[in-house]
Formats: structure tokens, C-alpha cells, sequence
């Protein structure tokens, strides 16, 4: 066991073999300067889950678990409770630096638990969310979120001869997010590590609420081999399908692009939640879907200024 | 106060999850370039660095493969038992 790795969030867990969000996980703690505590609020999902199968916890840290829809306001509790302790200076251990972690699925954040975030978000508490977005309830079996994207089969967008999977187009959280004029938003890629290191601690460096995106592909429901999911990751940005950027104070940066992004169907083609897409039938979903794709690029490149 | 269940984490009451391998990788030493970018990758940080070569810990690794994937020299082989 890589003892360095693991100071946070050990092995142990019962995620999928090749899951994404352990090293999501590992990644944004470890960017938590040594001698600042962890606290970790988690929302229900895989992550919560799987990392604490009683009676073992692979949680080293503190970690509170509410319910589904409240992580955001749980653990905005969590850190005003501290600062008004260490305000009237009756903390038992003394103060110390602690710095207030939420962690997500997509379920949690983009649905269930967007009221909790929205409220946490605007009472400006101290606090980074982590959103490790899979793009569909995975934990319950494959469910639609409004995070699946346009044309994906789910269980409940199944594929027949009449439907080819999800019509609706997935949300814009970090518009959302970005609303409601916080200091830092920010999309990433687990596949691209050290960009995603370095908004973590940028997030973290900041005082008041910040929010992480970070892509993180499931194995077991997208359908691919448990070894691919840094590949299939990697592919969603060089298609423009997850662009990497931040927005900084309402001020918008594209952090990776490309002359030549690759065609959509690079994407596709790896992962079995798509492969009706490649009947003769649902050609015309795929030009949909790179339409939007395209258009939704273009429209970030126009907030960029 | 009442306090509700605390637990402590305790790795000897974790699961092994070694036990859920099917394919098992191997480092080539030789290959090896001690570049460790299979490091940050692994879901259960059963990679380490030892001699600046990639080290992997049987006991919890769950034989994925990304390490093999991810490997730039192929330095890494899944083989099965």
C-alpha cells in the first residue's frame, strides 16, 4: 500500500475494480497543505457507499454522512458550528486549521442535492464541493440523472425500437454554480491529474465556497473494461465532450484545447451505453449529439474573453 | 451529549480485496522507467515507488488493469494466474 496516497482514504473500499473517484479522492485531499485537519461530508452515492461497509471505514479522516439531498447543508453546519466554537474559544482541542470538504455524485449535486448546495453556496460558507460526475445514478443500477448526456441508454431511458436512450440534453451545473457568484468554479478531468491537482489547491487556498466538476467514468454502467476508464476519460476532453475550464470570480478560462478535437465517435465508440448509436437507424442521433457537442463549445469559447 | 456510532478506522478490519482478482499485473524491472504515472491511477494506492521502480501491493489490488493501461513503456503486463 502506497502509504502517502492512502494518509486520507485507504484501500480497502469495495468500489468497482478500475472505479475513477478513488484517485479523485486521493487527488483533491492530497492538495490539503500538511498540517490542516480534513473534515469530509459525503452525500449518499458509490463513494459513500462503498468506502464505509461497516465495520470498517477506509475514511482516515473525519467523515460525516447525512442523506442524500443534504451534504452541502450538513456540512455547512459542520464548519459554522467550528468557527462559532473557536469564535467563544471553547474548541476542547484548541484551534486548529481545518478545512471543510463535500463530496458528491452526480445524483447528489445536480439533482437531489441541488437545493442544499444552491443554500450553501449562497450563505458563502467555507467550503469546497467535490462533484465526481459518473452521469447517472450507478450505485441504485444505471438510472438517468440530468447529468446523462443526450442519447445515452440508461435503465430508465432504455433503447428500443422506438427510443435511442436519453432525449433530453444534460444540465449546465456549472452555470449554475457559477450563478450564484461564488469565488471559484471549476470543471476537471481525472485523466488529466495535474490540472486536476492544481485547482484543488486553488480551491482550497480560497476562503468561501468553491466547487469542483471532476469527470469520473464507471465502469460497470458505461460499459467498458475495468482497465480503460483514464483512456475513455482522456478522450472526453479531446473531443470537446468535457472541456476543462474555470470560472474565477464570473471570469471564464479555458485550461485545455486543442486545433483538431477529435470526433465525437472516438468517445463513443468505447463505451457500451452508446453502442445503439452505431445502427444505421440513430445516425442522425450521433450528429445530434456532436451538434450539441460543437455548440456548446462554441458557446464557452464566446464566455471566454 | 450522546454520541451516535463513531468508527475508527481500522485497516485489519477492512477486506482484502486481492481477493477479487482474475488478472494480476506484473512489473517488468527491467522496463520500468520509474516515471510513476500508474502511481496516482490506481484505485487503491497499491502502487509505490520502491528503487524508482513500481512496486505493487497484492493484498488489495483488485487486478483492473489501469496500471497496465496507463503504463507509457508497457512496463506493466496483466496475466492471469
Amino acid at each position: 500500500m502506497n502509504e502517502q496516497l492512502a494518509k486520507n482514504f485507504a484501500p480497502g473500499h469495495s468500489a468497482c475494480a478500475g472505479c475513477a473517484f478513488p484517485a479523485i479522492v486521493r487527488a483533491v485531499l492530497g492538495e490539503v497543505a500538511d498540517g490542516t485537519e480534513i473534515v469530509v461530508a459525503n452525500a449518499t452515492g458509490c463513494l459513500e457507499v462503498t468506502s464505509t461497509l461497516y465495520p470498517y471505514t477506509a475514511w482516515k479522516i473525519p467523515w460525516i454522512h447525512n442523506a442524500f439531498e443534504n451534504a452541502a447543508a450538513t456540512l455547512s453546519g459542520v464548519e459554522k458550528a467550528y468557527e462559532i466554537l473557536k469564535r467563544k474559544k471553547k474548541l476542547p482541542g484548541g484551534d486548529k486549521k481545518i478545512k471543510f470538504v463535500a463530496f458528491g455524485g452526480d445524483g447528489g449535486t445536480y439533482d437531489i442535492g441541488l437545493q442544499s448546495l444552491s443554500g450553501a453556496l449562497e450563505r458563502g460558507h467555507n467550503f469546497l464541493y467535490v462533484l465526481y460526475d459518473n452521469e447517472g445514478y450507478m450505485n441504485t443500477g444505471n438510472q438517468r440523472s440530468s447529468a446523462t448526456p443526450f442519447g445515452a441508454a440508461t435503465e430508465t431511458t432504455p433503447t428500443g425500437k422506438v427510443s435511442f436512450g436519453k432525449t433530453e440534453v444534460r444540465k449546465n451545473l456549472m452555470d449554475i454554480v457559477a450563478a450564484h457568484h461564488i469565488p471559484y468554479v471549476a470543471q476537471a478531468n481525472v485523466a488529466f491529474m495535474a490540472d486536476l491537482k492544481r485547482k484543488a489547491k486553488k480551491a482550497l487556498s480560497i476562503d468561501g465556497p468553491t466547487f469542483l466538476s471532476v469527470f469520473s467514468p464507471c465502469t460497470n454502467n458505461w460499459k467498458f473494461p475495468t482497465s480503460q476508464y483514464v483512456n475513455i476519460a482522456k478522450l472526453a476532453t479531446e473531443t470537446n465532450f468535457w472541456p476543462l475550464y474555470e470560472i474565477e470570480n464570473g471570469k471564464y478560462k479555458i485550461n485545455w484545447a486543442t486545433e483538431k478535437p477529435k470526433s465525437l465517435t472516438d468517445f463513443l465508440k468505447t463505451q457500451g451505453r452508446f453502442k445503439h448509436l452505431f445502427s444505421e437507424k440513430n445516425k442522425d442521433v450521433i450528429e445530434e449529439m456532436q451538434k450539441i457537442t460543437d455548440d456548446e463549445w462554441k458557446r464557452l469559447v464566446g464566455l471566454v474573453e | 451529549m450522546e454520541h451516535g456510532a463513531v468508527i475508527k478506522h481500522d485497516l485489519k478490519k477492512g477486506p482484502k480485496t486481492g481477493a477479487w482478482r482474475y488478472m494480476h499485473p506484473e512489473v517488468d524491472k527491467s522496463k520500468c522507467i520509474g516515471c510513476s504515472t500508474c502511481v496516482p491511477f490506481c484505485p487503491e494506492a497499491s502502487i509505490e515507488m520502491k528503487d524508482k521502480k513500481a512496486e505493487i501491493d497484492y493484498d488489495y489490488c483488485k487486478g483492473c488493469g489501469v496500471c497496465a493501461e496507463v503504463c507509457p513503456v508497457k512496463a506493466i503486463l496483466m496475466k492471469k494466474k
